[in-house]
């Protein structure tokens, strides 16, 4: 292949790679560097597969239901590839063993599904002079850059401090496409490959947007912050705080949830212009920024139902609802995701 | 003034895109502000990176009608 020869494929086999996650971005990211012949792939992940993760982590099945992802993936990449070098760390990223579990990798990809794990991941690969190459996920959205490459930026340089537990919804609450997360991964792939052999131009000081949406892609220039680099030791908090969260349902479950309370009280905490343009049927529109002050007008019920677009505002009116002392329940994804189950019914 | 949404920022606006109407920000700081005022969630977004034709600028960076404007929150998922 053109700029792609036999120097690019040593370079591979020579290269050391951490993958950190083997969950959405983590199985497309292993596959791939796999089967290309990266020299030595490591696996940290901690989780055990759910039948919740195959839609989206199809190097698992449903035999593999219950049991560690960094196991099962070790396992089967090596099936994949007998030459890999694959080394499984089934256990979590934390603060504690961050610095020896990168320290005999030369690239780190963050396949994880947390900030707390990014914002690690960002510091300790400060603090250690390695780069990596980040990807995320929200709704039919991905991110895609290399942090602390050469004289590159950071994830502190983009977002300088690490988001709140209830500030952006994860893919548990909100939901993700089963191929979102392939097509990031691969991005994040493509990413190493280039950084690893020297070809191509690197994401490097550049975030890279993909909208699943409208396939469009866009581009977004980041700036080099000195002071972002300042790190002399790992001493920030890195764990996640968990918030309150009601009983989480899908779009499909309303009908049954509405036939077990029957007295189910459906409260959309949209605003007004959101819920006139379209709302569910027999929904009372309390938004979210009135719902404490109207908490003591909302007629006595047995069960809430709480909705809003996109399952980041109903998470917060949980907290609010708590207080009525009922079963509270959310819908998972919000509107958006209701909707996308309508058309796909 | 036309400015790309993404992330939450989507969500909370309801929308892909947000056509400014009314006061004009003059800076990317001001833009910031008057966020937050027309949409008070914008309060809870500890990084909200705000983009001017196609970089991140610094907060007193000007913006004009005719730049163009993205909103980029952080995202956890994967």
């Amino acid at each position: 292949m053109k700029n792609f020869g036999p120097e690019a494929q040593e370079k591979l086999s020579a290269a050391k790679v951490l993958v950190v996650g083997a969950g959405g971005l983590g199985v497309p990211v292993l596959q791939y560097l796999n089967a290309m012949g990266i020299g030595t792939l490591g696996i940290v992940d901690h989780d055990r597969i759910e039948l919740s993760n195959l839609h989206r982590q199809v190097l698992y099945d449903e035999g593999d239901i219950g049991k560690y992802k960094a196991d099962v993936a070790g396992k089967k990449l090596s099936a994949q590839n007998s030459d890999t070098e694959i080394q499984v760390y089934r256990m979590e990223f934390k603060l504690k063993n961050a610095e020896a579990l990168i320290s005999d990798f030369d690239l780190v990809i963050d396949a994880t599904d947390n900030f707390a794990t990014r914002y690690l991941i960002n510091d300790v690969c400060v603090l250690n002079g390695k780069p990596f190459v980040y990807g995320g996920l929200y709704g039919y959205e991905g991110q895609v850059s290399i942090f602390n490459y050469e004289n590159g930026p950071s994830l502190r340089c983009l977002f300088p401090e690490m988001p709140g537990p209830d500030e952006v919804p994860d893919c548990n609450i909100n939901g993700v496409l089963g191929v979102l997360p392939a097509i990031i991964g691969n991005f994040q792939a493509l990413e190493a490959v280039k950084l690893i052999t020297g070809i191509g131009e690197l994401s490097s000081g550049k975030l890279m947007i993909y909208d699943g949406w409208n396939q469009r892609i866009t581009k977004v220039g980041i700036k080099r912050v000195a002071s972002h680099f300042n790190i002399t030791e790992l001493a920030g908090h890195y764990e996640e705080v968990s918030v309150e969260s009601g009983i989480t349902i899908s779009p499909e479950e309303i009908n049954k949830l509405m036939l077990s309370h029957r007295d189910l009280m459906i409260i959309d905490v949209r605003e007004n212009r959101e819920y006139n343009k379209f709302h569910l049927e027999g929904s009372l529109n309390v938004p979210l920024s009135r719902l404490n002050a109207e908490l003591g007008q909302i007629p006595e019920t047995e069960a809430v139902l709480v909705v809003c677009q996109s399952g980041i505002r109903s998470r917060k009116a949980v907290s609010i609802l708590s207080e009525l002392k009922i079963p509270i329940y959310e819908l998972k994804g919000g509107i958006n995701n209701y909707l996308y189950y309508a058309d796909n019914r | 003034m036309e400015i790309l949404l993404f992330g939450i920022t989507r969500d909370i606006v309801g929308d892909h895109t947000l056509v400014w109407q009314g006061a004009k920000p003059e800076s990317v700081g001001q833009l910031r502000k008057m966020l937050i005022e027309r949409y008070p969630e914008f309060q809870s977004l500890s990084s909200l990176a705000i983009a001017v034709n196609s970089e991140l600028t610094s907060e007193d960076h000007p913006v004009s009608d005719t730049d163009e404007l993205a909103l980029i929150p952080p995202v956890s998922g994967g």
